[in-house]
């Protein structure tokens, strides 16, 4: 059976991780390789790397970023951030990248999508999604892009029905109203794209404790779940995770 | 010397890297007579069938693996390199499918959306699932590693069951995840980004192409 998925994300800022990093042992903790391979070695099923610089004179960086990661890790990794065109999408799957991540760009010009998916493979192309609930409107969330800064008037569920049917092969869905807050994720947004899609949802944005990665899998419906700052400050290992997922009658690969 | 098959299919490095671990000569090339000199081939690859099999076809290297394979070169397919191994492949729903490698019968299809009851699966198949390994495969390419092991796959389309079926996982259809013929192999799933289950799986390939 498909296992669930636990997916540590590293938000890397001129190729540095940022958002503390807090792990023992570490030589270099701001090194994104060597803490990528620390989540290698405790099982995480893949990892991504957010890169949150996302000027374009700083691409050379993260493709040198993905190519070592291709040398050094045997788990699959995403990159994502500051894709504008299907060349520089192109440089980061020769640099060795499993699958990019587009978000800004691809509400922009929604046909990067379909051309990055018909060039690279559909289970190439992850669709991140930052969303916001919209106030007083019930279950209704918006789609925003550059980092949070811009509303787009999109409806988060149609953003999402709409990049699965031109060829996304996952959805990286982020729930802003919980990102950072350590309440769990949003299981209303999670599984509303997740039941609107017939491709696989990745969960992000709000774990604070064990039984928040559950949740998202049970109560959300998502396929993955994903987290940052319990991983990097070591309040939760991979393996904490996994075995209260099983637990709970999660299909997870210990 | 192994030749991993060079024809732009992406994520050549970390096959690279893997079999070099395991103690091969590893060399990447596009040119068949490369291939025809090789003691192993690897084919890999993700995309598509009909885009992959075009280059393999118009650069020669269709033949030198065809060549090679029934010399009794070890071969082994990749994911899009398993696909390729067989007779044909379903591109999209419109027209007729495109010829394949031909090493094995049967036609590559498009993984349902659905299980026989009806219950939706998410195809892409994406994710680790564990693959369940018949006798003979059990001999072979997946000596000392555990059964209904975990690998790491990433897919839309299935191989066709067969006599050369040595491995199986489920999702909406049970499908074969691995085959065998002869010395020619192939897995549904990435051996070089499946831990330390791939990397035995690598290793057990290259010391197939010892054994000559």
């Amino acid at each position: 059976m498909l296992a669930k998925r636990v997916i540590p994300c590293l938000d890397v800022k001129d190729g540095r991780v940022v958002k503390g990093v807090n792990f023992v042992g570490l030589r270099d903790a701001g090194d994104p390789i060597e803490l990528a391979r620390r989540y290698d070695e405790e099982r995480a099923d893949e990892v991504i790397f957010l890169d949150i610089t996302a000027t374009s004179d700083e691409r050379s960086t993260v493709v040198d970023l993905a190519s070592r990661a291709s040398a050094e890790l045997h788990l699959p990794y995403t990159v994502g951030g500051g894709f504008r065109s299907v060349d520089d999408i192109r440089q980061m799957i020769a640099a060795g990248a499993d699958k990019v991540s587009v978000n800004s760009a691809a509400v922009k010009d929604p046909s990067l999508i379909t051309v990055a998916a018909r060039a690279f493979g559909t289970q190439a192309i992850l669709v991140a999604i930052d969303a916001k609930r919209v106030p007083g409107a019930g279950d209704k969330w918006e789609v925003y892009t550059a980092g949070g800064r811009n509303a787009t008037g999109l409806d988060a569920v149609a953003w999402a029905s709409e990049a699965a049917k031109r060829g996304a092969g996952e959805i990286l869905l982020t729930s802003m109203d919980r990102d950072g807050s350590r309440e769990g994720f949003d299981c209303a947004l999670t599984r509303a794209v997740a039941r609107a899609v017939d491709i696989p949802v990745i969960a992000s944005g709000g774990v604070g404790c064990l039984e928040h990665f559950a949740e998202g899998v049970i109560e959300g419906e998502a396929d993955a779940v994903l987290a940052a700052s319990v991983f990097h400050f070591g309040e939760l290992s991979i393996r904490d995770v996994k075995e209260d997922m099983a637990a709970r009658g999660i299909p997870v690969r210990m | 010397m192994i030749v991993i098959v060079d024809y732009q299919k992406g994520n050549i490095k970390s096959v690279e890297r893997g079999l070099a671990s395991a103690g091969a000569d590893v060399r990447v090339t596009p040119a068949a007579d490369g291939i025809r000199e090789a003691d192993g081939i690897v084919l890999p690859g993700v995309g598509a069938f009909a885009d992959a099999m075009a280059t393999l076809e118009e650069t020669g290297q269709a033949d030198a693996i065809r060549d090679a394979v029934a010399a009794g070169v070890p071969f082994l397919g990749i994911c899009l390199g398993m696909h390729l191994m067989y007779e044909a492949g379903e591109e999209h729903a419109e027209g007729a499918p495109t010829r394949g490698l031909g090493l094995l019968p049967g036609v590559v299809g498009r993984m349902p959306a659905q299980d026989v009851e009806g219950r939706a699966y998410k195809v892409p198949h994406v994710g680790w699932n564990t693959v369940h390994v018949t006798d003979a495969g059990a001999q072979g390419l997946f000596a000392g590693i555990p059964q209904d092991e975990y690998f790491y796959f990433t897919h839309s389309y299935v191989a066709p069951e067969g006599e050369a079926t040595c491995g199986r996982t489920a999702h909406s259809v049970t499908f074969p995840s691995a085959c065998a013929r002869g010395r020619a192999f192939g897995v549904q799933f990435h051996p070089e980004k499946s831990s330390d289950a791939g990397a035995a799986l690598l290793a057990n390939f290259v010391r197939l192409t010892k054994e000559r």
